[in-house]
Protein backbone atom coordinates (compact mmCIF):
# COMPACT_ATOMS: atom_id res chain seq x y z
CA UNK A 1 0.00 0.00 0.00
CA UNK A 2 1.29 3.63 -0.91
CA UNK A 3 1.82 6.26 1.76
CA UNK A 4 -1.32 8.61 0.62
CA UNK A 5 -3.46 5.30 0.44
CA UNK A 6 -2.29 3.93 4.19
CA UNK A 7 -2.90 7.50 5.43
CA UNK A 8 -6.31 7.84 4.00
CA UNK A 9 -7.00 4.74 5.84
CA UNK A 10 -5.98 6.34 9.45
CA UNK A 11 -9.27 7.48 11.26
CA UNK A 12 -10.73 3.97 10.91
CA UNK A 13 -7.65 1.73 11.23
CA UNK A 14 -6.32 3.83 14.42
CA UNK A 15 -9.53 3.74 16.49
CA UNK A 16 -11.86 1.83 14.70
CA UNK A 17 -13.95 4.89 13.16
CA UNK A 18 -17.02 3.19 10.55
CA UNK A 19 -20.27 4.63 9.53
CA UNK A 20 -23.28 4.64 10.71
CA UNK A 21 -26.55 5.84 7.93
CA UNK A 22 -28.71 8.21 9.77
CA UNK A 23 -31.86 6.97 7.70
CA UNK A 24 -31.69 3.39 8.70
CA UNK A 25 -29.00 3.09 11.32
CA UNK A 26 -26.74 0.44 9.37
CA UNK A 27 -23.18 0.58 10.51
CA UNK A 28 -20.00 -0.75 8.80
CA UNK A 29 -16.52 0.02 9.51
CA UNK A 30 -16.24 0.10 5.66
CA UNK A 31 -16.02 3.64 4.57
CA UNK A 32 -18.83 4.10 1.91
CA UNK A 33 -20.95 7.21 0.86
CA UNK A 34 -24.09 5.01 -0.05
CA UNK A 35 -25.95 3.11 2.36
CA UNK A 36 -26.05 -1.30 1.06
CA UNK A 37 -28.93 -1.47 2.96
CA UNK A 38 -31.48 1.65 2.24
CA UNK A 39 -29.59 3.60 -0.74
CA UNK A 40 -29.22 6.68 1.41
CA UNK A 41 -26.31 9.14 1.07
CA UNK A 42 -27.01 10.30 4.27
CA UNK A 43 -23.91 8.65 6.15
CA UNK A 44 -21.98 9.88 9.23
CA UNK A 45 -18.96 8.94 11.08
CA UNK A 46 -19.43 6.57 13.70
CA UNK A 47 -16.45 5.73 16.62
CA UNK A 48 -17.57 2.08 17.49
CA UNK A 49 -16.48 1.29 21.35
CA UNK A 50 -13.95 -1.50 20.56
CA UNK A 51 -15.86 -4.20 22.44
CA UNK A 52 -17.05 -7.25 21.11
CA UNK A 53 -16.13 -10.90 21.18
CA UNK A 54 -14.82 -13.64 18.93
CA UNK A 55 -16.73 -15.23 16.59
CA UNK A 56 -14.35 -17.24 14.73
CA UNK A 57 -10.41 -17.51 14.71
CA UNK A 58 -7.38 -19.20 12.91
CA UNK A 59 -3.96 -19.03 14.09
CA UNK A 60 -0.91 -18.35 11.25
CA UNK A 61 1.84 -19.99 10.71
CA UNK A 62 3.32 -18.24 7.99
CA UNK A 63 2.69 -15.02 6.72
CA UNK A 64 2.45 -12.43 3.89
CA UNK A 65 5.31 -10.43 3.53
CA UNK A 66 5.69 -7.83 5.72
CA UNK A 67 3.90 -9.45 8.59
CA UNK A 68 6.80 -12.63 9.23
CA UNK A 69 8.18 -10.82 12.44
CA UNK A 70 5.08 -11.44 14.06
CA UNK A 71 4.47 -15.36 13.32
CA UNK A 72 2.69 -17.03 14.91
CA UNK A 73 -0.17 -14.97 15.66
CA UNK A 74 -4.26 -15.19 15.54
CA UNK A 75 -6.43 -13.62 13.08
CA UNK A 76 -9.92 -13.73 14.23
CA UNK A 77 -13.63 -12.63 13.55
CA UNK A 78 -14.77 -9.88 16.14
CA UNK A 79 -18.07 -9.25 16.63
CA UNK A 80 -18.85 -5.74 17.61
CA UNK A 81 -21.18 -5.26 20.46
CA UNK A 82 -22.79 -2.28 17.79
CA UNK A 83 -22.81 -5.34 15.49
CA UNK A 84 -20.58 -5.59 12.64
CA UNK A 85 -18.57 -8.24 12.51
CA UNK A 86 -14.80 -7.44 11.94
CA UNK A 87 -11.18 -8.88 10.98
CA UNK A 88 -8.32 -8.01 12.53
CA UNK A 89 -5.23 -9.75 14.60
CA UNK A 90 -5.28 -10.62 17.89
CA UNK A 91 -2.58 -9.54 20.60
CA UNK A 92 -1.67 -10.17 23.91
CA UNK A 93 -2.96 -13.90 23.77
CA UNK A 94 -1.17 -17.09 23.81
CA UNK A 95 -2.64 -19.11 20.34
CA UNK A 96 -3.83 -21.74 22.38
CA UNK A 97 -5.59 -19.42 25.06
CA UNK A 98 -7.94 -18.28 22.00
CA UNK A 99 -11.92 -19.51 22.65
CA UNK A 100 -14.81 -18.64 20.33
CA UNK A 101 -17.38 -16.49 22.41
CA UNK A 102 -14.26 -14.96 24.33
CA UNK A 103 -14.79 -10.85 25.01
CA UNK A 104 -11.91 -8.73 23.50
CA UNK A 105 -11.83 -5.58 23.75
CA UNK A 106 -9.94 -2.95 20.96
CA UNK A 107 -6.24 -1.70 21.25
CA UNK A 108 -3.90 0.02 18.95
CA UNK A 109 -0.74 -1.54 17.47
CA UNK A 110 1.95 -1.83 15.20
CA UNK A 111 0.38 -3.90 11.98
CA UNK A 112 3.44 -3.79 10.33
CA UNK A 113 7.01 -2.17 8.86
CA UNK A 114 8.05 -1.31 5.87
CA UNK A 115 12.06 -2.39 6.76
CA UNK A 116 13.98 -0.55 8.97
CA UNK A 117 13.93 2.74 6.84
CA UNK A 118 10.29 3.16 5.75
CA UNK A 119 7.00 3.47 7.42
CA UNK A 120 5.69 2.18 10.51
CA UNK A 121 2.00 1.52 10.20
CA UNK A 122 -0.06 1.51 13.26
CA UNK A 123 -3.96 -0.36 13.10
CA UNK A 124 -6.67 -2.25 15.32
CA UNK A 125 -6.14 -5.47 16.72
CA UNK A 126 -8.25 -7.35 19.72
CA UNK A 127 -6.96 -8.85 22.81
CA UNK A 128 -8.92 -10.16 25.74
CA UNK A 129 -10.85 -7.84 27.64
CA UNK A 130 -8.30 -6.72 30.47
CA UNK A 131 -10.73 -5.30 32.90
CA UNK A 132 -14.73 -4.39 33.31
CA UNK A 133 -17.66 -5.98 32.23
CA UNK B 1 5.16 40.94 37.55
CA UNK B 2 1.43 41.65 39.63
CA UNK B 3 0.47 38.26 38.36
CA UNK B 4 3.64 36.24 38.94
CA UNK B 5 3.53 33.83 41.91
CA UNK B 6 6.44 32.65 42.01
CA UNK B 7 9.55 33.42 44.33
CA UNK B 8 11.96 34.78 41.10
CA UNK B 9 14.04 31.76 41.92
CA UNK B 10 12.64 28.79 39.94
CA UNK B 11 9.08 28.24 42.11
CA UNK B 12 6.25 27.82 39.64
CA UNK B 13 2.68 28.89 41.20
CA UNK B 14 0.16 29.32 38.67
CA UNK B 15 -2.13 32.23 38.62
CA UNK B 16 -5.45 29.95 38.98
CA UNK B 17 -6.01 26.21 40.02
CA UNK B 18 -5.19 23.43 37.66
CA UNK B 19 -4.50 19.87 38.24
CA UNK B 20 -4.94 16.66 37.12
CA UNK B 21 -8.60 15.60 35.56
CA UNK B 22 -7.84 12.15 34.32
CA UNK B 23 -4.87 9.77 34.68
CA UNK B 24 -3.96 6.41 33.12
CA UNK B 25 -1.04 4.02 33.17
CA UNK B 26 0.22 1.20 30.49
CA UNK B 27 2.60 -1.76 31.27
CA UNK B 28 3.49 -4.64 28.31
CA UNK B 29 1.83 -7.70 29.52
CA UNK B 30 5.24 -9.64 28.73
CA UNK B 31 8.66 -10.13 31.52
CA UNK B 32 11.89 -11.17 32.08
CA UNK B 33 12.55 -12.33 35.29
CA UNK B 34 16.04 -10.63 36.95
CA UNK B 35 17.85 -13.98 37.40
CA UNK B 36 16.64 -15.13 33.67
CA UNK B 37 19.11 -11.97 32.79
CA UNK B 38 21.93 -13.12 35.04
CA UNK B 39 21.39 -16.78 34.07
CA UNK B 40 22.84 -15.65 30.56
CA UNK B 41 25.29 -13.44 31.50
CA UNK B 42 26.82 -13.45 35.03
CA UNK B 43 26.28 -17.20 35.76
CA UNK B 44 23.40 -16.34 38.22
CA UNK B 45 25.22 -13.56 40.33
CA UNK B 46 23.94 -10.38 40.13
CA UNK B 47 20.28 -9.17 40.10
CA UNK B 48 20.78 -5.39 41.62
CA UNK B 49 17.57 -6.60 43.76
CA UNK B 50 14.51 -6.10 41.07
CA UNK B 51 12.33 -9.20 40.54
CA UNK B 52 11.74 -8.73 37.02
CA UNK B 53 11.06 -5.97 34.14
CA UNK B 54 8.20 -5.41 31.83
CA UNK B 55 9.03 -6.24 28.40
CA UNK B 56 7.13 -4.44 24.85
CA UNK B 57 5.63 -6.65 22.49
CA UNK B 58 6.32 -7.36 19.43
CA UNK B 59 3.64 -5.00 18.18
CA UNK B 60 4.06 -2.19 20.77
CA UNK B 61 6.47 1.00 21.28
CA UNK B 62 6.33 4.13 22.35
CA UNK B 63 3.56 5.38 20.55
CA UNK B 64 1.30 2.38 21.01
CA UNK B 65 1.71 2.47 24.99
CA UNK B 66 1.35 6.42 25.13
CA UNK B 67 -1.94 5.51 23.43
CA UNK B 68 -3.09 3.06 25.61
CA UNK B 69 -2.70 5.31 29.00
CA UNK B 70 -3.92 8.13 26.83
CA UNK B 71 -7.27 6.40 26.41
CA UNK B 72 -7.42 5.58 30.32
CA UNK B 73 -6.91 9.17 31.30
CA UNK B 74 -9.61 10.50 28.62
CA UNK B 75 -12.34 7.48 30.01
CA UNK B 76 -11.13 8.47 33.94
CA UNK B 77 -11.54 12.11 32.85
CA UNK B 78 -14.91 11.64 30.94
CA UNK B 79 -13.27 14.23 28.18
CA UNK B 80 -14.38 14.51 24.68
CA UNK B 81 -11.30 13.52 22.03
CA UNK B 82 -11.58 16.49 20.35
CA UNK B 83 -11.90 18.92 23.06
CA UNK B 84 -7.67 18.58 23.79
CA UNK B 85 -5.54 21.55 23.58
CA UNK B 86 -2.15 19.77 23.51
CA UNK B 87 -1.39 16.16 23.43
CA UNK B 88 2.50 16.16 24.35
CA UNK B 89 4.69 12.84 24.65
CA UNK B 90 8.06 12.89 26.24
CA UNK B 91 10.10 9.68 25.63
CA UNK B 92 13.60 8.80 24.62
CA UNK B 93 12.69 5.96 22.32
CA UNK B 94 10.50 7.59 19.88
CA UNK B 95 9.94 5.25 17.32
CA UNK B 96 10.80 7.57 14.37
CA UNK B 97 14.26 9.97 15.01
CA UNK B 98 11.99 12.18 12.49
CA UNK B 99 7.98 12.69 12.82
CA UNK B 100 6.55 13.32 15.89
CA UNK B 101 5.01 10.32 18.08
CA UNK B 102 2.53 13.00 19.76
CA UNK B 103 0.43 13.36 15.94
CA UNK B 104 0.30 9.20 15.95
CA UNK B 105 -1.34 9.50 19.87
CA UNK B 106 -3.42 12.52 18.48
CA UNK B 107 -5.11 11.08 16.05
CA UNK B 108 -5.62 7.39 17.62
CA UNK B 109 -7.42 9.37 19.93
CA UNK B 110 -9.73 11.31 17.52
CA UNK B 111 -8.19 14.36 18.82
CA UNK B 112 -7.12 16.07 15.40
CA UNK B 113 -6.55 18.13 13.95
CA UNK B 114 -7.32 21.28 16.74
CA UNK B 115 -4.77 21.02 18.71
CA UNK B 116 -1.05 21.37 19.15
CA UNK B 117 1.08 18.29 18.96
CA UNK B 118 4.81 17.82 20.27
CA UNK B 119 7.69 15.74 21.23
CA UNK B 120 9.45 16.32 24.52
CA UNK B 121 12.86 15.12 25.25
CA UNK B 122 14.69 15.37 29.06
CA UNK B 123 15.98 11.73 29.13
CA UNK B 124 14.10 10.27 32.22
CA UNK B 125 11.71 13.53 32.77
CA UNK B 126 10.73 14.13 29.27
CA UNK B 127 7.44 12.89 30.31
CA UNK B 128 7.27 15.38 34.20
CA UNK B 129 8.67 18.53 32.20
CA UNK B 130 5.37 17.54 29.56
CA UNK B 131 3.15 17.49 32.82
CA UNK B 132 4.86 21.00 33.83
CA UNK B 133 4.12 22.45 30.39
CA UNK B 134 0.98 21.16 30.51
CA UNK B 135 -0.32 22.88 33.88
CA UNK B 136 1.44 26.18 32.30
CA UNK B 137 -0.60 26.04 29.13
CA UNK B 138 -3.76 25.61 30.76
CA UNK B 139 -3.06 28.10 33.83
CA UNK B 140 -2.83 30.31 31.44
CA UNK B 141 -5.88 30.19 29.56
CA UNK B 142 -4.84 29.03 26.09
CA UNK B 143 -5.92 25.92 26.45
CA UNK B 144 -8.88 24.11 28.43
CA UNK B 145 -7.29 20.39 28.54
CA UNK B 146 -4.06 19.30 27.92
CA UNK B 147 -2.19 16.14 27.74
CA UNK B 148 0.83 15.07 29.03
CA UNK B 149 2.37 11.70 28.67
CA UNK B 150 5.48 9.79 29.57
CA UNK B 151 6.76 6.71 27.38
CA UNK B 152 9.29 4.98 26.96
CA UNK B 153 10.67 1.61 25.60
CA UNK B 154 13.95 2.01 27.22
CA UNK B 155 17.50 -0.45 25.06
CA UNK B 156 20.14 -1.64 27.39
CA UNK B 157 23.30 -2.79 25.59
CA UNK B 158 23.28 -7.13 25.70
CA UNK B 159 25.15 -7.56 28.94
CA UNK B 160 25.49 -4.23 30.55
CA UNK B 161 23.89 -3.53 33.76
CA UNK B 162 21.35 -1.67 32.24
CA UNK B 163 19.54 -4.59 30.79
CA UNK B 164 18.82 -5.61 33.97
CA UNK B 165 16.34 -2.35 34.34
CA UNK B 166 15.62 -1.14 30.98
CA UNK B 167 11.86 -1.82 30.24
CA UNK B 168 8.64 -0.38 29.07
CA UNK B 169 5.25 1.03 30.00
CA UNK B 170 3.86 4.41 29.79
CA UNK B 171 1.46 6.73 31.94
CA UNK B 172 -1.01 9.86 30.93
CA UNK B 173 -1.96 12.94 32.54
CA UNK B 174 -5.13 14.93 31.37
CA UNK B 175 -4.85 18.33 32.62
CA UNK B 176 -7.35 20.63 33.32
CA UNK B 177 -8.93 23.59 35.37
CA UNK B 178 -8.66 22.90 39.21
CA UNK B 179 -12.70 22.86 39.57
CA UNK B 180 -12.70 19.77 37.55
CA UNK B 181 -9.23 18.17 38.77
CA UNK B 182 -8.54 14.94 41.46
CA UNK B 183 -5.35 16.25 41.80
CA UNK B 184 -4.63 19.94 42.13
CA UNK B 185 -1.22 21.50 41.85
CA UNK B 186 0.21 23.50 44.83
CA UNK B 187 3.58 24.13 42.83
CA UNK B 188 6.17 22.77 40.78
CA UNK B 189 10.08 23.51 40.18
CA UNK B 190 12.84 22.17 38.63
CA UNK B 191 16.72 22.27 39.09
CA UNK B 192 18.64 21.56 36.14
CA UNK B 193 22.75 21.54 35.21
CA UNK B 194 25.34 19.81 32.58
CA UNK B 195 25.86 17.08 34.13
CA UNK B 196 26.78 14.03 31.36
CA UNK B 197 25.62 10.97 33.28
CA UNK B 198 24.31 9.25 30.71
CA UNK B 199 24.43 9.79 26.76
CA UNK B 200 24.07 8.55 23.37
CA UNK B 201 24.89 9.92 20.42
CA UNK B 202 22.94 10.06 17.19
CA UNK B 203 22.42 6.46 15.15
CA UNK B 204 24.04 4.88 18.17
CA UNK B 205 21.59 1.64 19.25
CA UNK B 206 22.37 1.58 23.05
CA UNK B 207 23.43 4.86 25.36
CA UNK B 208 26.53 5.01 27.38
CA UNK B 209 26.37 6.11 31.18
CA UNK B 210 29.58 8.24 32.46
CA UNK B 211 29.96 5.78 35.82
CA UNK B 212 31.25 8.33 38.20
CA UNK B 213 28.59 10.66 37.40
CA UNK B 214 25.49 8.09 37.88
CA UNK B 215 25.15 8.29 41.52
CA UNK B 216 25.62 11.26 44.13
CA UNK B 217 26.24 14.12 41.36
CA UNK B 218 23.30 13.42 39.35
CA UNK B 219 20.42 11.18 40.73
CA UNK B 220 21.11 12.53 44.18
CA UNK B 221 21.76 16.17 44.08
CA UNK B 222 18.97 16.93 41.58
CA UNK B 223 16.18 14.46 42.72
CA UNK B 224 17.33 16.06 46.58
CA UNK B 225 17.64 19.70 45.69
CA UNK B 226 14.38 20.00 43.79
CA UNK B 227 12.57 18.22 46.40
CA UNK B 228 13.47 20.12 49.17
CA UNK B 229 13.42 23.34 47.95
CA UNK B 230 9.88 23.12 46.50
CA UNK B 231 9.11 22.07 49.69
CA UNK B 232 10.87 24.79 51.86
CA UNK B 233 9.28 27.42 49.54
CA UNK B 234 5.35 26.04 49.29
CA UNK B 235 6.24 25.56 53.21
CA UNK B 236 5.52 21.96 53.44
CA UNK B 237 7.15 18.89 55.31
CA UNK B 238 7.47 15.68 54.75
CA UNK B 239 4.37 14.56 57.08
CA UNK B 240 2.02 16.44 55.12
CA UNK B 241 2.29 14.13 51.97
CA UNK B 242 0.93 10.82 52.17
CA UNK B 243 3.46 9.50 49.32
CA UNK B 244 6.57 10.66 47.41
CA UNK B 245 6.90 9.63 44.22
CA UNK B 246 10.81 9.37 42.83
CA UNK B 247 12.32 8.16 39.65
CA UNK B 248 13.34 4.56 39.79
CA UNK B 249 16.28 3.83 37.90
CA UNK B 250 17.09 0.87 40.11
CA UNK B 251 15.82 -0.10 43.69
CA UNK B 252 18.36 1.86 46.08
CA UNK B 253 18.33 4.96 44.29
CA UNK B 254 14.57 5.82 45.57
CA UNK B 255 14.46 4.23 48.62
CA UNK B 256 17.78 6.52 49.61
CA UNK B 257 16.82 9.77 48.19
CA UNK B 258 13.43 9.74 49.86
CA UNK B 259 14.28 8.37 53.53
CA UNK B 260 17.20 11.39 53.05
CA UNK B 261 14.54 13.71 52.06
CA UNK B 262 12.98 12.65 55.60
CA UNK B 263 10.23 10.19 54.14
CA UNK B 264 9.30 7.05 55.58
CA UNK B 265 8.58 3.43 53.92
CA UNK B 266 4.92 4.03 54.51
CA UNK B 267 5.12 7.11 52.20
CA UNK B 268 7.18 6.03 49.12
CA UNK B 269 6.16 2.29 49.03
CA UNK B 270 2.98 2.78 47.23
CA UNK B 271 4.32 4.70 44.30
CA UNK B 272 7.59 2.21 44.21
CA UNK B 273 7.38 -0.20 40.95
CA UNK B 274 10.83 -0.51 40.09
CA UNK B 275 11.06 -3.90 41.93
CA UNK B 276 8.67 -5.50 39.54
CA UNK B 277 8.30 -3.90 35.91
CA UNK B 278 11.99 -2.33 35.99
CA UNK B 279 12.64 1.01 34.79
CA UNK B 280 10.29 2.70 31.99
CA UNK B 281 12.60 5.85 31.85
CA UNK B 282 10.44 8.84 30.71
CA UNK B 283 7.30 6.81 32.40
CA UNK B 284 9.26 5.54 35.77
CA UNK B 285 7.72 8.14 38.03
CA UNK B 286 4.53 8.80 36.05
CA UNK B 287 3.75 5.36 36.48
CA UNK B 288 4.42 5.74 40.13
CA UNK B 289 2.17 8.61 40.83
CA UNK B 290 -0.68 6.53 39.07
CA UNK B 291 -0.05 3.37 41.15
CA UNK B 292 -0.17 6.31 43.97
CA UNK B 293 -3.69 7.71 42.57
CA UNK B 294 -5.31 4.85 41.83
CA UNK B 295 -5.29 4.44 45.91
CA UNK B 296 -5.45 8.18 47.11
CA UNK B 297 -7.90 9.84 49.62
CA UNK B 298 -9.53 13.18 49.27
CA UNK B 299 -7.50 15.62 51.28
CA UNK B 300 -3.54 13.66 50.95
CA UNK B 301 -0.68 15.46 49.44
CA UNK B 302 1.67 13.67 47.21
CA UNK B 303 5.29 14.94 46.31
CA UNK B 304 6.81 14.17 43.01
CA UNK B 305 9.87 14.30 42.05
CA UNK B 306 11.42 12.87 38.32
CA UNK B 307 14.80 12.81 37.30
CA UNK B 308 16.70 13.01 33.77
CA UNK B 309 20.07 12.36 33.23
CA UNK B 310 22.06 15.48 31.05
CA UNK B 311 20.82 16.62 34.51
CA UNK B 312 17.63 17.57 36.18
CA UNK B 313 14.74 16.83 38.19
CA UNK B 314 11.03 18.53 37.85
CA UNK B 315 9.26 18.59 41.16
CA UNK B 316 5.17 18.75 42.02
CA UNK B 317 3.33 19.00 45.33
CA UNK B 318 -0.48 17.79 44.37
CA UNK B 319 -3.48 18.11 47.18
CA UNK B 320 -5.99 15.29 46.29
CA UNK B 321 -9.71 16.56 46.02
CA UNK B 322 -12.80 14.39 46.54
CA UNK B 323 -12.99 14.29 42.68
CA UNK B 324 -10.66 11.09 43.12
CA UNK B 325 -14.29 9.41 44.44
CA UNK B 326 -15.60 9.87 41.18
CA UNK B 327 -17.65 7.05 39.97
CA UNK B 328 -15.83 5.84 37.00
CA UNK B 329 -16.46 2.73 34.78
CA UNK B 330 -14.16 -0.06 35.85
CA UNK B 331 -10.76 1.21 34.34
CA UNK B 332 -7.37 -0.82 34.57
CA UNK B 333 -5.63 0.35 37.82
CA UNK B 334 -1.74 -0.36 37.22
CA UNK B 335 -2.07 -3.03 39.74
CA UNK B 336 -4.18 -5.05 36.98
CA UNK B 337 -1.29 -4.42 34.13
CA UNK B 338 1.17 -5.56 36.95
CA UNK B 339 -0.98 -8.49 37.71
CA UNK B 340 -1.52 -9.14 33.65
CA UNK B 341 2.14 -11.13 33.44
CA UNK B 342 3.92 -13.41 30.46
CA UNK B 343 6.89 -14.73 31.62
CA UNK B 344 9.40 -14.59 29.05
CA UNK B 345 12.86 -16.20 28.64
CA UNK B 346 16.14 -14.52 27.54
CA UNK B 347 15.64 -15.81 23.40
CA UNK B 348 11.94 -14.39 23.36
CA UNK B 349 13.16 -11.31 24.72
CA UNK B 350 16.08 -10.86 22.66
CA UNK B 351 13.72 -11.54 19.76
CA UNK B 352 11.01 -8.57 20.82
CA UNK B 353 13.55 -6.14 21.64
CA UNK B 354 15.63 -6.96 18.32
CA UNK B 355 18.77 -7.83 20.40
CA UNK B 356 19.63 -10.29 17.49
CA UNK B 357 20.54 -7.29 14.76
CA UNK B 358 23.53 -6.35 17.12
CA UNK B 359 26.72 -7.73 18.46
ZN1 LIG C 1 -29.34 2.95 5.46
Amino acid sequence: MSLPQNWRRQAGRYRLQGIKCQNCGRMSLAPRSICPRCHSTDIAPHQFSGKGEIYSHSTLYQAPAGYQAYIPYTVALVRLEEGPLVSAQLTDVDTDQVQIGQKVEMVTRKLREYGDEGLIVYGYKFRPVLKGE
Amino acid sequence: MENYRGNGRGIMIPNREVGIVGYGAYIPRFRIRADEISRIWKDGEESLHLEEKSVAGLDEDTATMAIEAARNALERGRINPGDMGAIWVGSESKPYAVKPTATIVAEALGSTPHLNAADWEFACKAGTEALQAALGFVSSGMAHYALAIGADTAQGRPGDALEYTASAGAAAFLVGPGEESLAVLEGSYSFVSDTPDFFRRPLQPYPEHGHRFTGEPAYFRHTLQAGQYLMEHLGTKPQDYACIVLHQPNAKFPERAARLLGFSEKQFRPGLLVEVIGNTYAGSSPLGLTAYLDQAQPGERVLMVSFGSGAGSDAFSFRITEKIRKNLAPLPAVQDYISRRREIDYATYARYRGKLNYG
